[in-house]
């Protein structure tokens, strides 16, 4: 896993994913570049537009919360964001994201602003704040689901096991 | 020693485990709908599945979107018929109603099982003991294939209510009271147990109403135990033989909250989120434009009888929309069959086909800039509806239909 890099989208706490990508996209296509260009775009019109490839979304507490749309996790890559750091995730966005290889990462975030630029190094589980000189570091996921992510998602931990290889 | 979650994960892991364990475990049901079948199918073949382990243990249900409204939908629905056909999988079509509607109606739900359902909502099931709990697509294709699924076994937060409910107040007003109370990631990663002499006195639909909200907390399951009248719901629907689980007494619980529910009042859940819950004491009064009686929350007869009683021989008010989606074909039949259709479409109401109706923001009664829905679903987040310059209000069927004839948010208590 590389170490990432890019420029902190700040957003506050519970953001669902009916904002990431509203149910009347989402039952219409399953082209998430097409759907990417209505990303958060409830909260923050124009998000799409912001983004430079390898920008992280900085959030608050339970990114995710809502419906168990795929399409979430899915959209938000497609868009370009490299990860999504948060204080704390919805329990089934936390794991599509894993899934579909989108990574997620836990910590403390109030110190990060709008623009900041970050580095992340997944393997350490350090958030690095290079515009303001900082490291923060992040909670480690549970191994079950470095597993996943280390094999590229879960369609590809399959491809590679045949099946669950996770005990 | 267990709560319910871990003797039913138990039970399936062929082992003793307690909670903060990870367990791949046996999966006895799954479920998919018309917004996340479409990923199921890609996460399939990109797994390179040849055939699911058991296909009579997966339902695939068109509720969200449905009739389709436009040519792209019509072609995902296409599609899944096709993947239905081809596997061997039953598909609910058009018409056949909600999918947390039609899985326990069908008796796929069944207590001391384990469920997975690529829909949020899942957690329903939880009211028949089920431990069912809602993922994405991808994990939902892997069980397809393997039969399995993986779990972090949970901890439990016990919700104990005691009492009798008031008139005029029901199972939505403990649920929204529930969701006020535990906040909308109160309960993350948790299994809700929720249980006591109010609950007790409640019909299972009324008890779905409930589990169905276990997610508005972040919990992964929303469980009550088994009982006579879950053995008597599923007398004539149950597919295969079932055992409930009941708690032991010595189970572990992260806390355990307790409430008497004979002062509750009637609660409504303010725009944008549903924990942002108050009494209907503090905002009755608001105007509403658009009232919406459905969905997998409070879509059911019963549901329908109560806004039936109170809009009979009324009229819906001068201005106000009242939509309403009888969540499954059972439901819209055996509701024409006891006059509440009739009662609802002479007092000015607009019936759709039994689906999710306009809930998600696809179709059948999407709001315009500025106007205020009063809606029985379960959630009221900006944008949900179809339109983020709407204002959506959550409620009961009661005080959803006694509104809409008054053309603002009202107390149902005043006629009931």
């Amino acid at each position: 896993m590389d170490q990432l890099s890019g420029k902190a989208r700040k957003f506050g706490d519970n953001i669902n994913t009916d904002y990431i990508i509203a149910g009347k996209y989402k039952f219409k296509s399953t082209d998430m570049n097409d759907m990417a260009k209505h990303l958060m775009e409830d909260v923050r019109p124009g998000f799409i537009d912001e983004i430079v490839k390898g920008d992280f979304i900085v959030a608050g507490h339970n990114f995710g919360m809502g419906s168990s749309r795929e399409q979430a996790p899915l959209v938000i890559k497609a868009a370009g964001i490299s990860a999504v750091i948060a204080k704390d995730f919805a329990r089934i966005f936390y794991r599509n994201s894993i899934n579909v290889g989108l990574p997620v990462i836990e910590c403390d975030t109030d110190s990060i602003d709008e623009g900041d630029a970050l580095k992340v190094d997944l393997e350490e589980g350090i958030v690095h704040n290079v515009t303001k000189g900082k490291k923060i570091k992040a909670t480690p996921l549970p191994p079950v689901m470095v597993k996943i992510l280390k094999d590229g998602g879960l369609a590809e931990h399959f491809q590679k096991h045949g099946g669950f290889k996770l005990e | 020693m267990g709560t319910i979650a871990e003797k039913i994960l138990s039970a399936h892991a062929g082992k003793d485990v307690k909670q903060g364990d990870i367990i791949v475990c046996p999966v006895d049901f799954m479920m998919s709908q018309d917004g996340t079948t479409p990923l199921t199918i890609r996460a399939f073949k990109d797994m390179q599945g040849k055939k699911f382990k058991d296909p009579s243990s997966y339902v695939i249900v068109i509720d969200h979107n449905a009739p389709s409204p436009m040519e792209s939908v019509s072609n995902l629905h296409r599609e899944m018929r096709s993947f239905a056909t081809q596997f061997g999988a039953r598909l609910f079509d058009v018409g056949e109603g909600v999918c947390h509607v039609i899985v326990p109606e069908q008796g796929y739900a069944l207590p001391g099982s384990v469920i997975i359902g690529a829909d949020s909502h899942t957690c329903t099931y939880g009211a028949l003991n089920s431990f069912a709990t809602g993922v994405g697509s991808t994990d939902l294709a892997a069980a397809l294939i393997s039969g399995k699924t993986w779990f972090k076994v949970p901890s439990t937060i016990k919700l104990r209510y005691d009492g009798k409910l008031p008139t005029g107040v029901y199972s939505k007003d403990i649920a929204l009271r529930m969701t006020g109370r535990l906040t909308a990631n109160g309960a993350t990663y948790k299994a809700l147990e929720i249980e006591g002499e109010a609950i007790d006195a409640l019909s299972v639909d009324a008890r779905m109403t409930i589990s169905n909200l276990a997610v508005e907390t972040g919990a992964k399951v929303g469980l009550m135990r088994c009982d006579e009248k879950t053995i008597e719901y599923l007398r004539t629907r149950a597919r295969s033989s079932f055992k409930g689980v009941d708690p032991d007494p010595d189970a572990k619980y992260e806390a355990v909250l307790k409430e008497d529910v004979s002062k509750l009042s009637p609660q409504i859940a303010c725009p944008p989120d549903v924990d942002n819950v108050l009494p209907i004491e503090k905002i009755e009064g608001k105007e509403v434009n658009q009232v919406f009686i459905g969905t997998c929350t409070n879509g059911r007869v019963e549901d329908l009888r109560i806004a039936a009683k109170i809009l009979d021989g009324k009229q819906v008010a001068k201005g106000v929309r009242l939509i309403v989606s009888p969540a499954s074909k059972e439901v819209l039949l055996s509701a024409m069959e006891c006059g509440i259709i009739q009662k609802l479409v002479k007092a000015g109401a607009s019936v759709t086909t039994p689906s999710c109706g306009p809930c998600v923001g696809t179709c059948n009664g999407i709001p315009s800039d500025e106007e205020v829905v009063l809606s029985t679903a379960n959630r009221n987040f900006r944008g949900r509806m179809g339109n983020s310059k709407s204002h959506i209000f959550l409620s009961s069927p009661a005080t959803a239909a006694y509104s809409a004839i008054k053309g603002f948010i009202a107390d149902p208590r005043e006629v009931l």
